[in-house]
This record gives C-alpha cells, structure tokens and sequence, in this order.
C-alpha cells in the first residue's frame, strides 16, 4: 500500500461514511407510505433536531434572515440602489442609540446618505439569491458528473475524478477568481450588474462541484452493483432512468449535508470576491461589497458602516454552518 | 519506495501540464492579445506583423510548447499594467508572501495541536468547550471579516499593531526579510494570525477527533494496562499516533495558505504576491494570473511530495510496504 | 491453602446511561490462589471481561465500580488513588488483551515497548532493559530474539504477535496476569501453542492467571479451576474437573454439553435455548431462569445465592468462594431452604 493510497482511500472511506446512512437506508421502504409531514415529524432526524438547541437556535437565525433579506423591498426605509432616494445631507450618521443618530436611520448611514439598514437588507437578499444560485449550480454540475463518472466508470471516471484532483490543487476563491478574471478579458470589462451576479454565480459553481461529484460518484458505486439497480438494468431501463429515478435518491441526504456546507461556502466566497473588488459594484452592493466600502471609514470612527454588514454575513454564515454541522452528524449514526 | 515516490512524481508533473494548459489557455480565452499591446488606431498591417513576431499565426500546439519551454526557463511573459517581466514582479513579492504563510503555518500547527490536543484529553471542561466554539466560529467566518475585526481591535481602538503592510525590512540579496526588525515583526503578528486562524481550527479538530479515536484503540488500553505514566500514554503513544494521519492532512491544507494568502494579503495591503494578483485579477492582467496560477500549482505540488516522504519517514508500516513494492 | 493473590469480595459494576444505572457485574466473589490458573466463562455480556477490568482498574466510563472489595494479597486495589493504582498495572497485574494485532502500538519496535514497560516499572538501565527484553522475547518463544527486537509490530505473524504481548505482560514479573480472550483472535492452530506457553510461563514465574475465555476448551486445557458467568453474576464456580465432568448449575450443564467430544459420536451438539438477558432487562430471580429446563416458581421471584457443594479438598467451608471449593447459585442444591427438599439434590445428568 502506498502513501497515495491510502489517502484517496480514507477520503473516500470518508465519503462513503458520508453516504452511507442514507444509502442502507434507501431501497425503497415497502411499508404503506405515510404522509410526507407526519413520516418526518416521526423521523429520527426531527427528534434529533428537537434535542439540538443549537440546531433550533440556527434554524431560527436562519429563517429570519431568509425572510429579512426576501421581504427586503416592502420593508426596506429606502431603495439603496436607487440614487434618486439618497440625500448627501444624511451623510455619516451615526446609528439611531448614539448621540447623533437620526431618524429613520436606524443603523446610520454611509457616506453617500445610504440608510445602512436598507443596504444590509438588499446586501443581504443579493448574497443570498448568489449563494443559493450559486449551490444549484455546483450541485447540479457536481452530481451530474458524479453520476456519470460512478455509473460508467472507465474513462469518464478517471477524465472526471483527474480534473476534480488538478482543483483540489486549488483554494475555490482561487479557481473563483481566476474564472471571473479571464471571463472579464474575454467580455472586455462591458458587463452589466446582472451579468456580473450571473459570472459570480458561474464561478462559484465551477469552485464547487468536486465535493458533490465525489461523494456522488462514491455512493453510486456502492449502488451499481447491488440487485435492484442490476434488476432495473434486467427490465431495460435506459442508464439515465436509472440513475435519475433509482440511484439518485440514495444520495439525497449527503449531497444535502454538502450543500447546506456550501451555502455558506457560496455566501462566503460571493462575499470575498466582492471584498476583494472582483465582484459586485458600489451601486449594487452586496454584504462583501459594503464590507469593503465601509473598510475605509474604519479608521475614521465610522464603525456602523462596516460594522452591521459585517454581523449579518458572520450571522447568516455561522447559522447555515451550525445547520449543516448537526445535519451531517444526526446523518451520520455512527457519530451517536 | 523510489517506485513510489518516481509515481507520485510522474503525476505531479501531469498535474502540473494540466494547470500549464488553462494558463495557456487563459492567454486565448481573453481576447486578441494584440489588443494588449497596441493602440486601437494601428492600423492592420502592423497588427499583422505584430502577430507574426508574436507566433500567434503558429497551430495551437506549437504555441503551447513555446509558452511551456519559456516557462520552464523561468519566462512568464510581460505584465500588462506594469509593463515589466512578470518573473521579476513575482520574484520581488515573493518573500513577503512566503514569511507571511511560514508564519501562519507555525501558528496554525502550533496552536491547532495545542488546543486539539487539550480538548481531546480534557474534553468535558470549560475551556475545551470554548475552544470548541472558536474553532466554529473560526471556521465559519470570512477570513476577510476576521482580518477586519482583528484590526478594529488591535489598530483602532488599541492601537498596539499596525493595520497594513510589513514594517522596515532588511535586504539579503535578493530576498527582502521583515523578521529583522521590530516593526517587520509587530506586522506580521496580525496577518499571521488571521491567515492561520483558518487552518488552525481546521488542525484543532482534526487532532480533537483523531486523538479521541486513537484514545479508544487497544494499544492504548494495553499502554495503560502495562502501568505507563498517563504523560507516556498521552504524549508518547497517542499524540504520536495522532499525528500520523494529521500530517497529511494538515500538509495538503498548508499547501492553500499561500493561496488563501490572497484575502490577507487585500486586507492588511501586504505587498505579497496575493495583493499582485488580486491586481491582476482586477486589471485583466492575464500574465500575472497565469503565472500565479502556475506557481501556486508547482508549490502545492511540492508540498504534496514532501508530505509523502515525511508520511513515511514516520509509519514504519508504510516503510516497510513501499520498500516491498519498489 | 496459601492466601490467595486476589481476593474479589461481592463486585459490583454499573454501567450509567441515560436509561439509569445498568448492572453489569451484580455480586461477584471469587479468589484466585498463587500461581493458580482461574478460567473464567460465559457468552459474550455475562460480564467476564469486565470483571477483568475492574480488577486491573480499567473500566472505561460511564462503567464504575459500585461496590464490593477488591484485595490483591493484602492490599486493597479498588480505592487506591490513580496514580498508586497505575503503578499496581504492569508491576504486580500484567493483562494481555484479545486481540494481539492491535494490542501493540504501531509506531514503536516491539523492543522500544518491552524497555518502556521494564524501565517504568524498575531501576535497570537501558542497556539492562534491553538485555532483559531479549531475553524475555527467548522465553516467550520468538526465533533470533536479538535480531526481531528490533522489529515493528506489523512485521509480526499473529501468534507471534501474542507471543510479545505475553512478554509485555511478564515484563515486570507480576503476580497475577489477566488474560482477556488471549486466543480467539488467533488461527486455530496458533491457539494451543499460545495457551500452553502461557501456562508453562506461569507455572516458571509463579504467576496466577485469570483466564477470560469463552472458549470451554482452552478453559479445560489450562484452567486449575473454573467460574461459570451468567448475567453478572457467577453462576458456578470449582475445580475444573468437577465443573467440566460433573457441572450443576443447569446453565453449565448446558455450556458442557456445548463442547464437542471425541465420544459423543456423531449427535448433535447440546445447545441452549434463547439468550442472554439484556443488562436492560434482568429477569426478577435467577437471571436463568426464562432458559433453564429446571425452572421451578421460586426461581422466578428469589435471586439464588452461591451455595458450597460437593466434596472436593477443603470441603465445604462458610464461604462459597474459597480457594478448594464449589458453589453453585442455583435453589435446586438448596436443601435446606424451607419448603423441603429441591426437586434435585444429586448433579444433573443430561447427556
């Protein structure tokens, strides 16, 4: 046994730990089927999830921000995108609770006269839809490519699972950049807000799909050759039938586990790429581009304007994280 | 194990013509790179001299060979913005950038296996539970928002540590060195810290976990059952066999530092080769990328070996099966 | 009859889970004499192992001693203070576990671990230790010792392996060696030779042995006496021929005719009905008693006591855990319970 293998073999031992549960728990239950709410308020993982106060705790976090950032533009006091609403007058102002502060600006403003509170709501509502656009590309690609490279094995398996290790090379805010920067040459700078949110989600998708593809591909192999995908073979169902409607659902719990992780991941690095001035403009801030506005006031005592959007990316970032951690261990029941 | 190592070689170079290839292709991806060079009003004849003395008429292949061969010879090409060869810009920003990843690296394993450590032999403390919390939080948080915090704290309103760049620093040849002097060394503490925070929660829970896994084994029950000093048992039997698995790991994660030094680097304006790139990636400046891209690749790839080797110098299983196998 | 080297006065070991405090041992007295072999049986859970443990102070949470004695010659061992108890491992109780493949720890020559156990135990120098490991690695019966000192662990057959972990358990001369499963990880054929060494090693040094096995076969060939496990408690316990030949509780009658023997032609083994209890669910009176083709009403409401029987040398005395004598928990010997006479007073015959 060499080092090499042994490393790819403790990953994918670890992966198939990953997949695991679920797949022993797949072949379709022959008892009558229940209600989908009554079968899950039955299941381990709701009883599970009423043990976990931290798990309830981050759900909540997670709801409120979810519906703070959709229900942004009812209950925003201002349309931070919009010029027109912004007076320099209100420039700096401190939050409402300081000595300054004014009306209706809660959380103060920045030093255009932007209400910070209205642009951490649509800073928070723009990361989101990235993040989440960003999670259905990579899953998609990652489980796609997963299936195939599983399934078929041969040349497809080792042309998938190679590029996957040549990006493992590679930090996914690396692999971000490098997309967003070649595809800003090749369009030549002229892109317009939404094709920037677009290229920002692109890359996120291409930094991401190793994992879903991996531990996809390592279930599926687990899968391939049990009796009812070789009896499903037998009726003649076609190879996409089969992975689709048979092999698939017995990853849906870890590529959950994956990309609950990866949302946060996604926020994360849409807010890197923003932070690091890759990513959205000034006039459509999101929570990383506001972060690196209001860097430069730091020094000069103007602490809110980096301050809230700040908290809530550290907020929303460590309740999906908290989510996610007690999904994969109330997955995993060799963690109990 | 010379069979071994001479495999593991092999695919580091073929991991290596892959990235050579998309930084080639990087070059094409972006658009006639005549533009780059040339005014728009140049009119067509030029361009196409240009072009020629450039070897952009040759097939695609012969093209790559060529960018491979100069890049062997240490020739990245000409950076667009600064107009200068991209070798010599990397080469001056080099030593920020590997003090600064050194010095993360030896905060990350030192701290991480303290604290990992600690929580797995005394895991039902106070402190391990903080420790277990931080290292949540540690890994949740953007590197760029801890970097801001740490500098909110320890710039602004303490004022004890400088917030951006490296402090004096000292010229031996070509390298340029901040561990010298005293304000090179105060500014290297916070970007340490908040490039290393990553990996060190990283290397705390792996040493957590595996340490309590080893702590489970027979050889430890039977360690204990000889009568050896719970510090012989801890230290001598279960921290060792800990790291065993953990320096794999922890040496692939290193290998990112230098990568991840890119946020680091934006936050505390450390003139490393990060801040260069993130520039690049700003400008379109497809040289630098490139080459980046390339030297990240070559650096984690030596990393890789070099965990390889050290993963057998302390496994004796393993010495002994890969000395089998060549 | 010398002092024995242990003396376990009614042992008592729960296991605390959020279900309550689980009886994992529930009463167990027995003494093992110097230089004596005990066997101790039972299927897997009946608590043998842990009883092993407990003695060795090596229970692993949530498991805890919660009451009984535990004197090795005429110290008590089960209150001792960690650190005086550590130096008790090793130096006076040496323990060899079942599986000899993951016993040693990887990363260090078998060498390094003997000179580590000698060296923690006694004032030789290193050079001395080593001498001393070699010579132990001899005695256990590894070829070219001062060359496989030298060796890893996994350059180890199995047997062999078990060999060193024997000499790790010796390494410090102790009095008394527990031995936990010290065969059944091994191929078959390795099993007889790693039992014969240890009682020929124990014989040479003097040193008692109690010897957890669930294997009545290498109970019968090393063991001087034997203890029958039930559900935490001890069901019987004597002379290995009197148990082995002539057993009573109708448990061990059942574990005997378990034992395939040459005469016994070609029938089908004995073989007893159900299983064992789960700790979460211990029948009220004899734990036996859902199995037992014997069963009468006041096994089901009265936990039976070890009662002395039989007439082996040292008779029958007050104490039913004496060195030399039998006793059986079973109301079938009861004679003289009121109520009259159990429906059995002479030992059961089932073959």
């Amino acid at each position: 046994m060499s080092a090499h293998e042994t490393s790819a073999h403790e990953i994918s031992a670890h992966e198939a730990a990953l997949a695991a549960p679920i797949a022993g728990a797949a072949p379709p239950a022959p008892e009558a089927p229940r209600p989908g709410l009554a079968r899950f308020l039955g299941s381990d993982l709701w009883a599970s999830f009423r043990r976990s106060k931290l798990a309830m705790g981050a759900l909540a976090v997670t709801l409120l921000l979810f519906g703070l950032a959709f229900a942004a533009p009812w209950i925003a006091p201002q349309n931070p995108y919009d010029p027109a609403q912004l007076e320099l007058i209100n420039s700096n102002l401190p939050p409402l609770w300081a000595a300054d502060g004014q009306a209706p600006f809660l959380l103060g403003t920045d030093d255009q006269g932007r209400d910070v509170l209205s642009a951490v709501l649509y800073g928070l509502r723009l990361s989101l839809i990235i993040g989440l656009l960003g999670v259905a590309v990579s899953g998609s690609l990652g489980i796609a490519l997963g299936l195939v490279a599983g399934y078929f094995g041969g040349i497809a398996d080792a042309l998938v699972m190679r590029i996957a290790d040549v990006q493992l090379t590679f930090p996914a805010i690396l692999i971000a950049l490098v997309v967003d920067g070649v595809a800003k040459a090749a369009f030549g700078g002229a892109l317009d807000t939404n094709a920037t949110i677009l290229l920002i989600v692109v890359s996120i998708g291409l930094s991401f799909w190793v994992q879903y593809a991996r531990t996809v591909r390592s279930s599926v192999m687990v899968e391939r050759g049990k009796d009812y995908v070789q009896a499903a073979r037998l009726i003649g169902l076609s190879a996409p039938v089969i992975m689709v409607r048979h092999v698939l659902p017995n990853v849906t719990g870890p590529v959950f586990v994956i990309a609950t992780i990866n949302l946060a991941l996604a926020i994360i690095t849409e807010a890197t790429l923003s932070f690091l001035g890759t990513g959205l403009p000034e006039t459509m801030p999101s929570l990383g581009t506001l972060i690196r506005t209001g860097n430069r006031f730091l020094f000069s005592g103007e602490w809110w304007i980096v301050a809230f959007p700040g908290l809530a990316l550290a907020g929303l970032v460590l309740a999906i994280n908290l989510l996610g951690d007690w999904l994969r261990d109330a997955l995993n029941p060799k963690l109990q | 194990m010379l069979a071994f190592l001479l495999r593991r070689a092999v695919q580091s170079v073929l991991v290596l013509a892959v990235v050579g290839l998309i930084a080639f292709s990087m070059f094409r991806f972006a658009g006639d790179p005549v533009n780059q060079i040339v005014g728009p009003d140049t009119p067509v004849s030029e361009r196409a001299e240009i072009r020629r003395s450039l070897g952009l008429d040759d097939p695609t292949l012969v093209q790559f060979g060529r960018y491979a061969g100069n890049v062997l010879r240490g020739n990245f090409g000409i950076s667009y913005q600064f107009r200068q060869p991209v070798a010599a810009l990397l080469a001056e920003r080099m030593p920020a950038t590997l003090e600064l990843a050194l010095c993360a690296t030896v905060f990350a394993l030192t701290v991480g296996i303290l604290m990992g450590v600690y929580c797995a032999l005394r895991r039902d403390t106070a402190l391990a539970k903080l420790f277990q919390a931080v290292s949540l939080i540690g890994v949740s948080l953007p590197t760029f928002l801890i970097g801001i915090l740490l500098i909110f704290l320890f710039s602004v309103t303490l004022g004890w540590l400088p917030s951006y760049g490296r402090g004096d620093t000292v010229r031996l040849g070509w390298w340029s060195t901040g561990f010298l002097t005293l304000s090179g060394l105060k500014a290297l503490i916070l970007p340490s810290v908040t490039l290393g925070l990553f990996q060190m929660t990283l290397i705390m829970r792996l040493v957590r976990a595996e340490m309590l896994e080893v702590l489970r084994t027979d050889y430890i029950r039977f360690a204990r059952a000889r009568g050896l000093t719970t510090h012989a048992v801890h230290f001598g039997h279960a921290l060792k066999n800990t790291l065993v698995p953990v320096i794999t790991i922890a040496g692939l994660q290193l290998g990112s530092v230098i990568a991840f030094s890119i946020i680091t680097e934006t936050v505390f304006q450390w003139p490393g080769m990060g801040l260069l790139f993130v520039q690049a990636v700003q400008n379109v400046d497809i040289p630098i990328m490139a080459a980046y891209l390339l030297l990240v690749a070559a650096i984690f790839v030596t990393i890789n070996l070099a965990v390889d080797l050290l993963y057998s110098v302390v496994d004796p299983r393993l010495r002994l099966a890969t000395g089998r196998a060549a | 009859m010398s002092a024995p080297i242990l003396t376990v006065r009614d042992l008592r070991v729960a296991f605390e889970t959020r279900a309550g405090s689980l009886p994992a041992i529930d009463g167990v007295s027995f003494e093992i004499g110097r230089g004596e072999i005990l066997g101790v049986v039972g299927e897997s859970g009946a608590g043998k192992s842990v009883t092993g443990s407990a003695v060795i102070g090596l229970l692993d949470p949530p498991g805890r001693i919660v009451g009984g004695e535990i004197h090795l010659g005429t110290e008590r061992i089960d209150t001792l203070p960690p650190e005086r108890m550590r130096r008790v491992r090793g130096r006076r109780i040496g323990m060899i576990f079942q599986d000899p493949l993951t016993s040693l720890d990887p990363l260090y020559r078998v060498g390094e671990q003997i000179v580590e156990t000698i060296r923690t135990h006694t004032d030789l120098s290193a050079r001395a230790a080593r001498n001393r490991a070699v010579d132990l690695l001899a005695e256990v019966g590894i070829p070219a010792p001062e060359r496989r000192i030298d060796g890893y662990p996994h350059e180890f057959s199995g047997g062999m392996r078990q060999r060193v972990v024997i000499a790790l358990a010796l390494a410090a001369e102790p009095e008394l060696i527990i031995a936990d499963e010290p065969t059944t990880a091994l191929d078959v054929s390795v099993q007889a030779q790693v039992i014969t060494l240890l009682k020929r090693l124990c014989r040479d040094h003097g040193t008692a042995v109690m010897l957890v096995t669930h294997d009545m076969g290498v109970i019968a060939e090393a063991a001087d006496r034997v203890a029958v496990m039930y559900s935490g408690r001890i069901a019987e316990i004597g002379p290995i021929e009197s148990v082995v030949r002539n057993p009573r509780h109708p448990y061990a009658i059942g574990l005997m005719g378990a034992i395939p023997t040459l005469t016994q032609g070609a029938g089908r083994l004995a073989q007893i009905p159900g299983s064992m209890p789960r700790l979460t669910a211990i029948p009220p009176g004899c734990a036996f008693h859902p199995r037992c083709p014997k069963v009468f009403g006041r096994c089901r409401v009265e936990r039976p006591e070890p009662i002395p029987v039989g007439t082996e040398p040292g008779g029958i005395g007050t104490d039913p855990a004496r060195i030399g004598t039998s006793a059986v928990a079973c109301h079938l010997y009861d004679a003289d319970a009121a109520g009259g006479a159990a429906p059995h007073a002479e030992p059961l015959q089932v073959r």
